[in-house]
């Protein structure tokens, strides 16, 4: 079933009296629980699609269904609904609000969207538990080393149980080993059936997904299925 | 999001930025507290004064010579400008009318007192008896001016407790012969100390009879006659009856004024009021001023959040949540400093009243609800427009901040 439509995708920035075509006829479509990974140079538009496949920025022109909704055509609050239930996002820095403990950025989500007091610390419990935070709640992002600040960020996006994870450069902040592990967590979550998008340029990381695109001034050039490994297979 | 989930949100993020927090804060307190302290002086005067006009005696009504009221032009007003002598006799006169208790008819001028070559000028108050009943004055020593003939001017005279320290400096004063403005009179008695009294204080006073004083000023006319209503239902019919009698002693012409006590109590408090009303006022734009220091720190809160406001929008927040966690921020300030202002203005209020124990500088409640609820108002006004920057924020763009 696919998850994710795109059909004629416009999207045009004016810098000065110039301009630029971030997206330029855009067709896409992604199907639930894939593993897509977006490469290209810098400023070939990979993070500008994923801004839009996450409703920050609205297309020019075109058509983006998600799950089957046109939801260009939605209100801004609407939008917000859905990126609150259905979308996880994932930063290459982390964003966590540096005021806040571990426990309090990953209930972020839940407390914007209103659930209960209680039930919150019920799913968060479970999620310091499960992505191995449970000595850390109580930490600020300061005393946090940088593995453990994106596994809280990861906590916080799959705290709501979204359809689809955005990473940007997911590991981009991180040492070899740790940015392994990170990685290790999101294919881990997309072995359970969340659709899982990582925009990175690096070569290696973009090889483990099961399917690669590749971007060039704002057009896809490349849209490699290895559909060998429909399920990705977890390195030990 | 929750209402009680907006209001931690927005106290952790107050409280995440100490010092630019605790800035507008304290800008904010020093309004509140200006305010409360300034009412509190202002309204400590009103009681103060009020409480010493109530000391000069109960169910007071007061004749003036003159007609000072305005009661628009007549024919007799501008031939006779001159009003009559208001004299003793009229003053016994007004004891015959049956609301009035007492009555005591008051001359007052200055002499200069010499005991054994210490001289000092003083002020003499011609009168009886009865003014030391209306008044409520108590001999320290010796004796108050003798139940005599109002028109007898015996040489006594009763002094002022600090007047005897002066001139007489730890030696009896009760039974010595001073000299008064060049004529020879005995002490016969020392007023107990009287504290504060509005206009002339007792205990600096020397107090002879009524026709003496006449001789020693060379005047007939009284300053005033003081009169005690026999009771509080008794004050209005007292005024009109003595203003009746004085016209007809006086050949039909009102030229006299009686005013009641409450009268004056009742101007002195408007007065007062106002007066502490416009301090409130005053103090207030300091509230406005710190409305927009809270302004300028939501201001900056947003742009340095920017990053934050950004992310909370990829989690979902809807506009309206972002604005009103700001505003709830703002808010956060604003009630911390009414909370630290009003804390600030008792003590301030309780300081004065500790030195000025004669003071009783309370904030009244109406100011203090005002100074609070104005700092709300104006904290959460000048909250708008940073919050509503902050709900428009586009979302790419302020991530991109961090």
């Amino acid at each position: 079933m696919a998850l994710i439509e795109l059909v004629g995708i416009e999207r045009v920035f004016h810098l000065g009296d110039t301009e630029v075509h971030a997206l330029s006829k855009l067709d896409l479509v992604i199907n639930d629980g894939e593993y897509v990974a977006i490469m290209g140079q810098s400023g070939s538009g990979k993070s500008t699609l994923l801004n839009l496949l996450g409703m920050l920025d609205s297309p020019n022109e075109g058509v983006y269904k998600l799950e089957g909704i046109d939801v260009t055509t939605l209100t801004p609050d609407e939008q917000a609904k859905i990126r609150s239930q259905r979308i996880g996002f994932v930063f290459q820095s982390f964003h966590l609000v540096p005021r806040l403990t571990a426990a309090e950025n990953i209930a972020l989500p839940m407390m914007l969207a209103g659930i209960p007091a209680v039930e919150r610390a019920r799913r968060v419990d479970k999620a310091l538990q499960d992505f191995g935070l449970d000595k850390r709640s109580d930490h600020r992002p300061d005393q946090l080393s940088g593995g453990q600040r994106q596994r809280v960020a990861i906590a916080r996006a799959t705290i709501m149980q979204p359809a689809m994870i955005l990473a940007d450069e997911p590991t981009g902040n991180l040492d070899r080993a740790t940015g392994e592990e990170v990685m290790h967590l999101l294919e881990g979550l997309n072995a359970s059936g969340v659709t899982l998008l990582v925009v990175t340029h690096d070569p290696v990381l973009g090889a483990r997904a099961s399917r690669q695109l590749v971007m060039e001034d704002g057009k896809l050039i490349t849209d490699k299925n290895n559909s060998a490994s429909s399920s990705p297979t977890l390195p030990d | 999001m929750r209402g009680a989930d907006i209001f931690r949100f927005a106290r952790a993020a107050a409280t995440g930025y100490p010092l630019r927090t605790g800035l507008s804060v304290l800008a904010m307190a020093i309004g509140v507290a200006a305010v409360v302290v300034l009412t509190a002086l202002g309204d400590g005067a009103r009681t103060y004064v009020v409480s010493q006009f109530s000391s000069l005696g109960s169910n007071l009504v007061i004749v003036l010579p003159g007609r000072s009221a305005t009661g628009g032009f007549s024919p007799a007003n501008a031939v006779t400008r001159t009003p009559r002598d208001l004299t003793i006799d009229d003053a016994v006169a007004v004891l015959r009318t049956p609301a009035v208790q007492r009555a005591a008819p008051l001359l007052v001028g200055t002499s200069e007192i010499n005991f054994s070559g210490r001289l000092r000028e003083v002020l003499v108050a011609g009168t009886t008896l009865s003014y030391f009943q209306i008044r409520g004055l108590k001999a320290l020593q010796g004796t108050l001016l003798p139940d005599d003939d109002w028109n007898r001017a015996l040489p006594v005279a009763v002094i002022g407790v600090k007047i005897r320290d002066e001139v007489f400096a730890g030696q009896e004063a009760v039974g010595q012969f001073i000299r008064l403005g060049g004529r020879r009179v005995r002490v016969v008695g020392v007023l107990a100390p009287s504290g504060q009294g509005v206009g002339f204080n007792a205990d600096e006073l020397v107090l002879v009879p009524v026709a003496l004083s006449q001789a020693m000023f060379n005047s007939n006319t009284l300053f005033r006659i003081l009169i005690e209503a026999k009771s509080r239902d008794h004050i209005e019919m007292a005024k009109r009856d003595v203003a009746a009698l004085l016209k007809t002693r006086h050949s039909g012409e009102e030229d006299v004024t009686v005013i009641t006590q409450d009268a004056v109590l009742a101007t002195f408090d408007k007065l007062l009021v106002a007066l502490t009303a416009a301090v409130a006022g005053i103090a207030a734009i300091s509230l406005a001023v710190a409305g927009i220091l809270v302004m300028n720190v939501m201001l900056v809160a947003v742009t340095q959040r920017t990053g934050e406001i950004g992310l909370l929008k990829a989690l979902g927040a809807r506009a309206a949540t972002i604005r009103q966690a700001f505003l709830a921020e703002a808010a956060v300030l604003s009630i911390m400093g009414a909370v630290l202002g009003y804390g600030l203005g008792e003590f301030g209020a309780f300081a004065i009243r500790t030195f000025y124990p004669i003071f009783p500088a309370y904030p009244p409640a109406w100011a203090v609800i005002a100074a609070v609820v104005t700092s709300l108002t104006t904290g959460i006004l000048f909250g708008l427009m940073p919050a509503s920057r902050a709900s428009k924020m586009n979302p790419v763009e302020a991530l991109m901040k961090h």
